[in-house]
């Protein structure tokens, strides 16, 4: 890595700090938990990253490292956002009418 | 010309996913953001598949295919109130595959790595090891696996120091000399283990704290993976994980007046022997005939819901009398607390899965205000978030703490399971008020005897 293209993934890391300050700052704690599981959802992005991995065949032990971290990632994306949008659902106003149980 | 298809869905992916955060700010909008999140998703797998370094996708679809089924699987059957130990979970999932990307990498091109980008793989493994094992030993503790006590032992912190000591060695030598294997294991070892000693010690109910720390941690190594393969959208995403796991840890460390370095060490130094003041005064039995007249004649109830409520599974029924209640006119709240329950927010998802309306739901600041106009409050499975001596005993343990005020209300009455004494072992002096009853039993059948009787008056 060069050092232009660090100071610019620098200068990225620091403004989506920034970013996720002022965006999150405004999740109320009403919304806690349904945050916390989408932001681990969004973790997931080391899917990416695993992709290339399984997938450029660079040696046994490469592919089944990054096999077994696509199986992971995608656990990680799947069950995050699943989970996120069941728990979303059940938020309700008062007067709208009430969903069937689960 | 590729290169700029891809790029851009990296880039659109980010947009997505920051309006998706943005969705969260309120419950009305929070499905359509996650909605935009999942499809920003979507686009970075669609622009990674189609990088020129990937030459064979049956391993890829094999993997994607076999995660689905058990992340599915999982999101889909696991009951509402074993949200902590599923997040836990997936927190572990998502930083071993970073850890994963990160050996990868070294085992790849090992020599050739140097500088900036080796620094970026060994934050990318540390972090992500020590997610991988913390995270574990969370999912344990929340799950009834191992106990929920601090686990310490002698010498511990002299331990960690040491563990501390090497890795930071390890991870020198391995920028000083490029391709150092038996280093770069060593300090890969010592983060998984590094993860366990750092969350063995802490207590079930510091557990919103750490969760949200693992989340930030595993956040964090998503964005070191991103530094060492230069891909931004990871570097965005796993910021934006980053900085909410960190804020949360922060709020939660603020509810509980406490420093995150008290959290994380408290149970290594000695405990403080608790001021023990002696009470005087009698607890009050109720029985629950009076407790249902009480309620269906108040002009405001207000509900307090801890931890024992999601253990003795009593939301549903809870829902149930608030309802009864409502029919009869009376106006019902819920206080939930920061820290109630296990992870941030958790008592909110209990309650509104059991059909309560969101509107329904106060925070601390907002109702405290309320209590005074409040006829009964009724606590559930709570205990320290209602000891009114973090108010009013400077030398209490939990002093400084914010507490719902109940104590302020014109009665209350605590449901609990048995005469014992809370998690922290504090002697609640709300207890022992002239304005406070208690009633005895498992929640669950107190309160359904409750909704019935209500039904009848």
């Amino acid at each position: 890595m060069n050092s232009e293209l660090f100071i610019a993934s620098l200068y990225i890391f620091t403004l989506a700090g920034f970013l996720g300050y002022v965006v999150i700052s405004r999740v109320p704690p009403l919304l806690h938990t349904p945050l916390m599981s989408a932001t681990n959802a969004l973790s997931g992005i080391t899917l990416v990253g695993s992709l290339v991995t399984a997938g450029s065949n660079e040696g046994t032990v490469s592919t089944v490292l990054g096999l077994i971290a696509v199986i992971c990632a995608t656990i990680n994306v799947v069950g995050g956002f699943w989970i996120t949008e069941r728990m979303l659902k059940f938020f309700r106003r008062k007067d709208t009418p009430k969903q069937e149980k689960e | 010309m590729e290169h700029y298809f891809i790029e851009f869905c990296y880039l659109a992916a980010s947009v997505l996913f920051v309006l998706g955060m943005k969705g969260l700010s309120h419950p009305d909008t929070a499905r359509r953001g996650m909605k935009m999140a999942e499809v920003g998703m979507l686009l970075a797998i669609v622009g990674t598949l189609l990088q020129k370094q990937i030459v064979s996708y049956e391993w890829i679809l094999l993997g994607v295919i076999i995660g689905s089924l058990i992340g599915g699987a999982i999101a889909h059957f696991v009951p509402m109130t074993a949200l902590p130990q599923q997040t836990a979970l997936s927190h572990a999932f998502g930083a071993f595959a970073a850890s994963l990307v990160g050996i990868a990498e070294f085992h790849r091109h090992g020599a050739e790595l140097t500088g900036l980008k080796m620094v970026a793989i060994n934050f990318e493994v540390l972090l992500g090891s020590l997610t991988t094992t913390g995270s574990l030993v969370a999912a344990a503790k929340l799950q009834g696996i191992m106990p929920g006590t601090p686990m310490t032992f002698k010498g511990q912190n002299v331990f960690n120091f040491l563990l501390l000591f090497v890795a930071v060695g390890a991870f020198i030598y391995v920028l000083a000399v490029p391709g150092a294997t038996l280093a770069f294991y060593i300090m890969l070892t010592i983060a998984f283990v590094f993860g366990l000693m750092l969350v063995l010690p802490i207590a079930a109910a510091d557990m919103p704290v750490v969760m949200s720390l693992l989340n930030s941690y595993a956040g964090l190594a998503a964005a070191a993976t991103g530094f060492a393969i230069s891909n931004n959208v990871l570097i965005i995403a796993g910021t934006l994980n980053g900085f909410s796991g960190f804020m949360l840890s922060m709020l939660m460390c603020k509810a509980m007046n406490r420093s995150i370095t008290n959290v994380l060490f408290g149970a290594f130094g000695s405990v403080t022997e608790a001021s023990v003041v002696e009470r005087t005064g009698e607890m009050r039995e109720l029985n629950f005939e009076d407790v249902a007249t009480q309620l269906a004649y108040a002009r405001q109830v207000v509900f307090v819901p801890g931890y024992g409520m999601a253990t003795a599974q009593a939301q549903h029924v809870l829902s149930e009398l608030a309802e009864a209640l409502e029919n009869r006119g009376v106006t019902v709240k819920f206080a939930v607390h920061p820290v109630a329950g296990r992870m941030p927010g958790h008592m909110n998802v209990l309650l509104a899965e059991a059909n309560v309306p969101y509107s329904q739901l106060y925070e601390l600041e907002q109702i405290n205000p309320d209590f005074p106009n409040t006829d009964v409050s009724v606590v559930i499975g709570a205990n320290d978030v209602v000891n009114p001596d973090a108010r009013d005993n400077p030398s209490s343990p939990i002093a400084g703490m914010p507490i719902l005020e109940v104590d302020r209300s014109k009665a209350v009455v605590v449901l609990k399971r048995g005469k014992g004494k809370g998690f922290s072992g504090l002697e609640n002096p709300l207890f022992f008020k002239e304005n406070t009853g208690l009633l005895y039993g498992d929640a669950k059948s107190t309160i359904s005897k409750l909704v019935q009787a209500v039904q009848q008056s």
